[in-house]
């Protein structure tokens, strides 16, 4: 079975939000669009947005590291969000495990944001009804695009790279490979949800030099006991010659 | 979270509807059993419900106040195999559909004798009653489940939910039915603050001991793992918006810890001090105005409780909103 999520290199994200603005003008003009901003150019701006960047300071000064932390709907494997539609709005796919939203169907009653523990769900104020993350459902599968373009928008607009799009349950994919591989990780997984998104931590080159690292034990020129040669010495080089 | 005033309207509207249909029942069962009398039964059954009914059906009407697309609204009963929202939207009108009967058997005499058990007469309408406060009890199931089924709002994961939503719905129910009958059935006053009395003390032991609990609770989802970093120090710096966003209007309340603290002493004070002191009143005067205020107080309070209930959770998601 195919479950289609990204993962985010939390190691390379540098924060820069291309991927919220991409997302934002791929959906807002595509099938789950509009998504309606409020007060843009006033006081209080606000609109909906399928994905932001947040950032965190860990640790205490001196020893901070600022990390950038994009979020956005998780498709999880458990989704609490779905069951508790009660108009059956709010589905999950089998072919691929993208959470989405039926638009013509959606009461906006706001239950199923109350029962998503991350806050990935938001109402569109224009529409009246529940909005999230469709993984670009609706460029992924486009024909019409070259393979290599067959992407969410924000996976083709990082500049890191630190966003992969694949099929998490195939072992085989990269997507996959980096989670077993590079740490990927869930987020709240205390609530057993099972996102499909996995995040990578930050991951730090080190090398650890020891003395001999530095000083070769064997180096010969170390060796107490080595005597230089003197010039007259015989060299295997000279008694060629003779 | 943010409370919003439909659904505390929806709720308390709710229980005071399904609690004075229950005082109904209560007291017709009390009569085929040959407890209490009840002068001109009919006509007191009769009115009782349609009360009830102008409740339910106030109750419904806040609810659409909620919805963003109300014209769908039809679409709510599909789901009633995961959804206890659904389960609710199909139980509410079939409540309303019994006890209407109900309210139609007695008013125009349409009553007859089913069972005789020696003395004993079971009436059809008895029996419909009893259908219509089973129905009235899966619905307090229903309305409190919405938010006990959700497992990490830890505030709201518990049967004391149910208990509560349950026993403040009987208590505000029974003394209105105390108020109704103090002019239409005198006879049934006394049953009536009895029972009122019973709820509210009931009531107070359950929603202190909630308080309690939920005063206790230690979050599952702290900064760590929402964001998944093994660090005891993780301070926000960003939210991803500056004007604020349906993450922060939906799932905060906004208001200061003594905000909170009043509006928390004020319904204690409000649904369970006042009325038990005004009923008690109430029985030793025989005082009407006793009893209608202790019904108006003891609603007023009930907002303020349901305004809480709402405002206390706390969702996890608020975890990702700490700073703009």
């Amino acid at each position: 079975m195919t479950q289609l999520a990204l993962i985010i290199d939390l190691n390379v994200c540098v924060g820069c939000s291309a991927c919220v603005t991409s997302c934002k003008e791929w959906n807002t003009s595509g099938q789950a669009g509009p998504m309606t901003d409020f007060n843009a150019y006033s006081r209080d701006p606000t609109g909906t947005f399928f994905n932001r960047v947040q950032s965190y300071e860990i640790g205490e000064y001196p020893f901070t590291e600022v990390v950038h932390f994009p979020k956005s709907c998780l498709h999880c494997e458990e989704p609490p969000c779905v069951p508790v539609c009660p108009t059956g709005a709010s589905y999950k796919r089998k072919e691929d495990g993208i959470v989405l939203v039926d638009y013509d169907k959606c009461v906006g009653c706001k239950y199923c944001s109350w029962a998503c523990p991350y806050g990935a769900r938001e109402i569109d104020e224009n529409q009246k009804v529940m909005k999230k993350c469709t993984l670009c459902v609706d460029r992924i599968y486009d024909t019409s695009l070259p393979e290599s373009r067959r992407k969410p928008a924000c996976v083709l607009a990082c500049p890191t790279s630190a966003r992969i799009f694949g099929d998490v349950h195939d072992e085989h994919s990269e997507a996959s490979r980096l989670i077993r591989e590079e740490g990927g990780y869930q987020l709240m997984p205390e609530w057993g949800t099972n996102p499909a998104n996995h995040y990578l931590p930050r991951r730090k080159v080190r090398i650890d030099l020891q003395d001999d690292d530095l000083n070769r034990v064997e180096n010969p020129l170390k060796d107490e006991n080595f005597t230089k040669p003197s010039d007259d010495d015989l060299t295997l080089e000279d008694s060629s010659w003779i | 979270m943010h409370p919003a005033f439909s659904v505390i309207f929806l709720t308390t509207l709710l229980g005071l509807s399904q609690g004075l249909f229950t005082a109904l029942i209560t007291a017709q069962t009390y009569a085929s059993v040959e407890l209490v009398k009840v002068e001109q039964s009919s006509e007191f059954y009769a009115i009782g419900t349609l009360i009830s009914l102008v409740f339910l059906v106030s109750a419904l009407l806040a609810s659409f106040f909620h919805l963003g697309r109300p014209e769908r609204a039809w679409r709510t009963v599909s789901q009633w195999k995961t959804s206890w929202l659904s389960r609710e939207v199909i139980v509410l009108p079939s409540f309303g559909l019994v006890a209407f009967i109900y309210g139609l058997i007695h008013w125009f005499n349409l009553d007859i004798t089913l069972v005789h058990l020696g003395p004993l007469e079971i009436n059809l309408s008895l029996i419909v009653g009893i259908v219509a406060v089973l129905l009235s009890f899966t619905l307090f199931i229903c309305t409190a489940m919405i938010y006990a089924s959700m497992r990490f709002l830890q505030e709201w994961a518990t049967p004391l939910t149910l208990v509560n939503f349950a026993l403040l719905g009987l208590a505000s129910g029974f003394a209105l039915a105390t108020a109704y009958a103090f002019k239409s059935a005198p006879s049934l006053v006394n049953m009536f603050a009895g029972w009122a009395i019973i709820f509210t003390v009931l009531a107070m032991i359950t929603k202190v001991s909630s308080l309690i609990r939920n005063s206790l609770i230690k979050p599952k989802s702290t900064a760590s793992s929402a964001i998944g970093i093994r660090h005891s120090k993780i301070r926000q710096i960003a939210q991803g918006a500056m004007g604020g966003s349906y993450n922060t209007r939906e799932y905060f309340h906004g208001q200061s810890d003594g905000t909170m603290k009043a509006v928390k002493w004020g319904f204690l004070i409000l649904v369970f001090l006042v009325p038990l002191v005004l009923i008690t009143i109430g029985l030793l005067q025989h005082s009407y105005i006793a009893y209608i205020l202790a019904v108006a107080v003891q609603y007023v309070g009930l907002l303020l409780e349901r305004w809480f209930f709402f405002a206390q959770a706390k969702h996890p998601q608020n975890i990702y909103y700490q700073t703009v």
